[in-house]
């Protein structure tokens, strides 16, 4: 069971669920380890700041999680956690093991935008 | 000075021992601010269970500093998680500090809990091949090395104990340490020296981490010979301790030659009004009790400084 804040994704089912009904997704698949625990902290401190991308974590030995485990950004990952950004429900850029603040927000400013009105 | 950014106190650093501090201090109604540059609970987070802190039977540590961070909210304490420090000021009556987004937050009293963390080797390659055969976890990543062979650097307690358990996994793991001893405890010796999956490589340190998407090998050098060897590795766990996150105050406060904030008893600094707390002072025992006690005392002292400083300068209306 994963402590966090965040939604938690429990079957492939409700993954695609979310994938369908959000345009910009970020899924930290781990477990409660030293190397996951800290992106999922930063990524419930950035929930109030990117409000248009949805969070969400998903355990890595929930057998569910083959969504993940099985995508071919992450093939030679040998570090979790495997963090999946999806755009409309592809997969725009996976990281394996810790990531720090900086890292994923220059991936989320990257990829997910907020959408600016002239 | 901006009052909107001007507390009594700020904490820098949001483990265990900071956020005692911000629970003390804002419950007795004194202007708390904690900044952290990291995640909130620190080390402690990392610890799946915490089955020693009084009065609690069994609770995971990511558990117990959350917990906390929400007692320290409710006596009123602002926290400001994964900042970055850009600059502090520490002498003087008003302390300032600059975050690395041109913010600049002041206050009459500092408690630096800034923490600890894993030792990495900094050699060329490390950084690009984290996670992708580089692991700091065996208990997070060991299953993705099963029938390979690796390698795990270090010669202490974690390092040996780790190796043993990574036999589970790994068909052969090689142990490289820069002694030609190990610094661990007799029984974790034994148990490694004893495994029939592990061998060493003594007197050696890895200066360069090599592979293209992958980890594919190491460059070592012997020190006693000078000799650079190169080996195919499947994976490499880096084991070899903790360092405190004490660089920001090299050159503004009284550190020991391993970089440890120097304190008292009350936890006072060769600067006044300035306090420290945790895992990052020089100590013997680091764990979660000892961390909150410190934070206890030094919020009571920085208190007292406080009350004393506006005492002086008549802030308090009568």
């Amino acid at each position: 069971m994963l402590y966090t804040n965040l939604k938690h994704i429990e079957s492939a089912a409700e993954h695609a669920k979310i994938l369908n009904e959000n345009e910009n997704v970020m899924v930290i698949c781990g477990r409660m380890g030293p190397m996951c625990i800290p992106v999922y902290g930063i990524a419930e401190d950035l929930e109030d700041e990117y409000k248009h991308v949805k969070f969400c974590d998903m355990e890595f030995d929930n057998p569910e999680s083959h969504v993940i485990r099985n995508l071919p950004e992450v093939r030679g990952f040998m570090g979790i956690p495997f963090t999946i950004y999806y755009k409309n429900g592809k997969v725009v850029k996976a990281t394996s093991s810790i990531q720090n603040r900086q890292q994923v927000t220059s991936i989320l400013d990257q990829y997910f935008a907020a959408t600016v009105k002239a | 000075m901006d009052t909107n950014n001007h507390y009594d106190a700020i904490v820098i650093g949001a483990g265990p021992a900071g956020l005692t501090a911000g629970i003390y201090l804002s419950r007795a109604k004194i202007k708390t601010l904690i900044l952290n540059e990291g995640t909130v609970g620190g080390q402690m987070v990392l610890t799946h269970e915490i089955a020693n802190y009084p009065g609690v039977e069994s609770i995971s540590g990511y558990q117990l500093a959350n917990i906390m961070k929400k007692q320290a909210k409710t006596f009123g304490c602002d926290i400001k998680s994964n900042v970055v420090i850009s600059h502090l000021s520490l002498e003087g009556e008003i302390k300032s500090i600059t975050l690395e987004d041109g913010k600049i937050f002041t206050s009459h009293s500092v408690i630096l809990t800034p923490g600890g963390r894993s030792r990495t080797l900094g050699v060329p390659g490390e950084s690009e091949l984290k996670g992708k055969g580089i692991s700091y976890c065996a208990t997070c990543d060991g299953d993705f090395f099963t029938d390979k062979e690796i390698m795990v650097v270090g010669g202490g307690n974690s390092a040996l104990e780790e190796a043993v358990s990574l036999t589970k996994y790994a068909s052969k793991v090689t142990i490289v340490h820069q002694f030609d001893h190990f610094q661990a405890f007799e029984h974790a010796i034994e148990e490694a020296k004893s495994h029939p999956k592990i061998n060493f490589m003594m007197e050696s340190v890895i200066t360069s981490f090599n592979g293209n998407d992958n980890l594919e090998g190491v460059e070592v050098k012997n020190l006693k010979s000078g000799e650079i060897n190169h080996f195919k590795t499947d994976g490499v766990f880096v084991f070899i301790g903790y360092i405190p996150n004490t660089e920001f105050l090299k050159g503004k406060i009284e550190l020991n030659k391993w970089g440890e904030i120097i304190v008292k008893p009350d936890m006072t600094t060769s600067i006044e009004g300035v306090y420290a707390a945790g895992d990052s002072i020089a100590k013997q025992f680091r764990q979660v009790t000892t961390a909150v006690g410190e934070g206890t005392i030094a919020a009571l002292a920085a208190s007292n400084f406080i009350d004393k400083l506006k005492s002086k300068h008549k802030l308090i209306p009568v």
